[in-house]
């Protein structure tokens, strides 16, 4: 069979190869994801203060928060602002035809945003962590904001009174045609904002954590189960190669 | 002690009582306990009971999703189709939801997977050699049945790779003459993929392909127990048998195989579990990103590809072109001038040269995109024709030549290669490497007749060699 | 392997299931009882999702119940996990005639687990001008009809005191939910988990979290 594991072998090559020059969209930076109760809990105050005005996390009902160390009544208590039973999910308050004449477009649901924001380019929560760090002031949109990796976006800068307004800047570089393209270099704070560059970083590395745990809460059930899933199985493979042994043996 | 003894007998009384009824002790005796099967099966012989294995998986997990998801397009108070609502509510709120729906996700990718080895298998062994060309098309049939259940299963989630897959795959019936428009506005029931395609699709996914899947599941295995199971070796373990008429390199399937695919199924329980608790999504391929966005009719994702396991075929739909017709006509041409020079028979070489000149002429007055599809569902089926186009006087790849064996090699690895562009954007490298990787695709099996007999065969064994 | 043939004891019709050495018999043991295991806990999932979902839960919370607007001798209705939960603001009349005619109920002093523990005595409620209760039959389910007032008015008879009827198969309760003794109904009706938020505010559902 070594032909056959050759063929694996040039197989497995030619799709390494090919998945190396695979990507190559845009540069994401990396979330420091934090799933401590601490984190996730600042997370869910910035995401209930600053994003469930206009999106909503309809699968997810405020009771889950429970999960990440509050109690019902701090929920109630501190985050609970549209709805009144605990059991109920994320909504807002707008209508979604309402949304969609008002802004164009109805702000999508973020039940599920880190897990469909994933591409080959990084993790949802990666996108998630770049997008939130990289608005800039464009007065040619009508918000005035634009964003380096979602160009053209229709959201305002939620968390600009935190993180300051910031400016992009361009340089005319060749497109290899002859023609001159305006590149963007990098983006510069003009205006400082409420917290510090780090303090932001943190704030929305806490805010991304929320999101990605809200996009799957049983995610650390499902790791720990795996775990002793998988010794179980494991001894059963043991023994059911030991069967497999005693039986097999009178078979030459 | 007499307690046991007589337990034993009423036991033995009511099997007895029915067995006169019902042939319970007679099936599991010709199909498990006195169902000889060769002693020499290797690994590749793990994956037709894992294929049995997940299709039980599907059906019981499928069984428990349909009590909670709802095949409904309509949008709910939150503005999210009540479809997709449904699957996050099983994946969130249904106690042990989320567990029950990863395997039944997990296990769409794994049964093609197990299915794609066994496949393999056959392929290798020649375990579509006479006489099992009919397992050989049942099993054929399970493959396409098998496809289509993937495929209707994919709309139900309605994010929007459901959506749009399903709006490229009806249309490709938009591109046959004539009917084809209506056909494709006949099977969505709307002008557009929606509620009434949701609904019709959750129908053939739940029950319609279910049962005929289960059928041919039967007939499959009805067939393989007519026959016996083929070896390694490629050769019949019914023709030295003992004084009893039972295969001297026979053993019974119970309770040799059974212990032994125990060991198998364990080994992939702990495959299937790691991927179901630390990788459900599968890296993208399992549970595709841009699905967890619910389907938006008004605007398609920047980039659609079909789940993997569709895509080597996909492939071939898209390397499709108007130029490749001509590579295509190349191949007819080819497989048709060696059919007349080669045959003996006055009657083939007529039959050879009006198939080829009619096939040609077709390609000349009929536009590509329809060929696309139809090598598409020829790539699938042309795999049933192995049992007649395969002339090697040997069955298993041990004693086939090198010839076989590297035209074999460079089959698989273009199968792997059109798998990979498949799944990528278009671009023109892509489509030229897709083009040749379709062609020797086919020429694969279009040439086989010729290279199978060229090929400089080893001798087969009179009986199974061990490992 | 050099030799192809099975040893005699591994050879045609020899060849037994039931030959089991004590390796296999100890192997077979520990396989199907580690198996056994692993198939118990696959089938914890499939059970658990038969229980009530997060959202069953969510609509069956218990519910706030406003009482200043009742007045005396009406009934209001409020929704709890999906059942009719009734509010009856009981009269002095109404509460004196429950202490009467104890021998044509079937359990007068509501012995019977029908009700919490805190709620006792032939008014079975915690405050009795409040009575609490699910309105559905304890025969087969039914939603028994107000029958509240006393007399011919209600279409019972002279003799009737006020109390409620099945339209299913006519089991007869008073105004404390106690049934008439001789109905298909075997019990009186259930009484909800309850607790006063305050002089006004009933909650139906929990229990108070002194109780």
């Amino acid at each position: 069979m070594s032909l056959f594991n050759k063929t694996l072998a040039i197989a497995a090559l030619a799709l390494t190869a090919a998945l190396a020059q695979a990507s190559g969209g845009v540069q994401l930076d990396r979330a420091p994801l934090r799933f401590d109760n601490a984190s996730l809990q600042s997370g869910a105050k910035t995401f209930v203060n600053y994003c469930l005005n206009c999106h909503g996390a309809s699968a997810l009902r405020y009771n889950r928060l429970t999960q990440i160390g509050l109690t019902e009544q701090q929920i109630k208590d501190n985050l609970m602002f549209t709805a009144d039973k605990i059991g109920e999910q994320m909504k807002v308050a707008i209508r979604s035809d309402d949304a969609k004449r008002w802004f164009g477009a109805a702000p999508p649901d973020l039940s599920v945003i880190a897990r469909a924001r994933a591409s080959g380019d990084g993790s949802g929560a990666d996108w998630l962590y770049t997008y939130l760090r990289q608005f800039y002031r464009d007065d040619s949109r009508p918000t005035g904001w634009n964003n380096v990796i979602f160009p053209g976006v229709g959201m305002p800068h939620a968390l600009w009174n935190l993180q300051g307004v910031q400016e992009a800047r361009f340089v005319e570089k060749d497109d290899g045609h002859g023609n001159k393209v305006k590149h963007l270099e990098g983006l510069e704070l003009v205006q400082p904002g409420l917290l510090t560059k780090e303090e932001y970083d943190e704030e929305v590395a806490n805010l991304v954590s929320f999101l990605t745990w809200m996009g799957e809460p049983a995610q650390e059930t499902r790791r720990q189960l795996g775990w002793a899933v998988l010794a179980v199985l494991g001894v059963l493979a043991v023994l059911s190669w030991m069967l497999k042994k005693a039986f097999w043996k009178d078979v030459h | 002690m007499i307690d046991s003894k007589m337990l034993a007998e009423k036991g033995q009384q009511l099997l007895g009582w029915v067995d006169d009824r019902f042939p319970l002790t007679s099936t599991y005796k010709a199909h498990l306990s006195e169902y000889y099967a060769p002693k020499n099966f290797n690994f590749w012989y793990f994956f037709g009971s894992l294929a049995l294995l997940v299709l039980v998986l599907q059906i019981v997990t499928g069984i428990f999703l349909v009590m909670h998801y709802k095949p409904d397009a309509s949008l709910n108070s939150a503005g999210i189709p009540v479809a997709f609502a449904s699957v996050e509510y099983i994946m969130r709120d249904v106690p042990g939801g989320w567990i029950i729906r990863y395997m039944h996700s997990t296990g769409a990718s794994m049964f093609f997977v197990v299915v794609y080895l066994h496949m393999f298998r056959g392929l290798l062994y020649g375990s579509y050699r006479k006489p099992r060309e009919l397992i050989w098309l049942f099993g054929i049939a399970i493959f396409l049945c098998l496809m289509a259940e993937a495929f209707f299963g994919y709309l139900l989630p309605w994010g929007q790779m459901s959506f749009w897959g399903a709006q490229v795959i009806v249309n490709l019936f938009a591109a046959i003459p004539v009917i084809g428009p209506d056909l494709s506005i006949f099977i969505r029931g709307d002008f557009v993929v929606s509620d009434a395609t949701l609904n019709r699709f959750f129908a053939f996914h739940v029950i319609a392909i279910p049962l005929v899947l289960l059928g041919l599941v039967a007939a499959h295995l009805v067939a393989l127990h007519e026959v016996g199971s083929n070896n390694p070796d490629g050769v019949e373990i019914k023709k030295h048998k003992d004084a009893n008429g039972i295969p001297l390199d026979g053993i019974p399937f119970h309770p040799y195989y059974t212990v032994k695919d125990i060991f198998g199924v364990c080994v992939f329980l702990i495959v299937f579990a790691t991927i179901i608790f630390f990788a459900p999504e599968g890296g993208g391929y399992f549970l595709e990103y841009n699905n967890f966005f619910p389907a938006d009719p008004l605007k398609t994702p920047p980039h659609i590809a079909p789940v993997w396991y569709f895509t080597p075929f996909y492939s071939i739909l898209r390397a499709t072109t108007s130029d490749f017709m001509w590579a295509l006509g190349a191949l007819v041409a080819i497989t048709g001038g060696l059919a007349i020079l080669t045959s003996k028979c006055k009657p083939v070489k007529a039959v050879a040269a009006v198939v080829t000149l009619g096939a040609l002429g077709a390609f000349v007055l009929i536009e590509a995109k329809v060929w696309g599809v139809v090598l598409m569902g020829g790539s699938v089926m042309v795999i049933g024709l192995l049992p007649w186009l395969d002339q090697s006087p040997v069955k298993s790849i041990r004693y086939k030549g090198g010839l076989y064996k590297s035209i074999l090699a460079v089959w698989v690895v273009c199968f792997v290669i059109l798998g990979y562009l498949g799944v990528q954007p278009p671009s023109p490298i892509g489509n030229l490497v897709s083009q040749i990787c379709s062609w020797l695709y086919l020429a694969f099996f279009a040439f086989m007749p010729w290279y199978s007999r060229l090929d400089k065969t080893k001798a087969e064994p009179e009986r199974v060699t061990s490992k | 392997m050099s030799d192809h043939k099975l040893d005699a004891s591994a050879g045609g019709a020899s060849f037994c299931a039931c030959s089991l050495d004590s390796s296999r018999r100890t192997l077979l043991a520990a396989t199907a009882g580690v198996g056994a295991v692993a198939a118990a806990g696959v089938a914890v999932p499939f059970v658990a999702s038969f229980t009530p979902s997060e959202r069953a839960k969510a609509a069956g919370a218990p519910v706030e119940v406003d009482l200043s607007k009742l007045q005396p001798g009406e009934k209001m209705t409020v929704e709890w996990q999906g059942k009719p939960v009734w509010v009856l603001r009981r009269t002095p009349e109404m509460l004196a005639v429950l202490k009467e005619g104890a021998d044509k109920l079937v359990d007068p002093e509501s012995q019977a687990a029908q009700q919490p523990a805190y709620v006792k005595g032939i008014e079975r409620a915690i405050n009795p001008e409040y009575f609490v209760c699910i309105g559905i039959c304890t025969h087969l389910g039914c939603s028994p009809s107000d029958k509240l007032k006393a007399g011919a008015e209600s279409g019972m008879g002279a003799e009737w005191k006020g109390g409620f009827l099945c339209p299913c198969h006519g089991s007869q309760f008073d105004l404390a939910g106690r049934v008439f003794k001789a109905m298909p109904a075997p019990t009186n009706l259930v009484i909800p988990p309850h607790t006063y938020l305050s002089e006004t505010r009933l909650l139906i559902g929990e229990d108070s979290k002194g109780a």
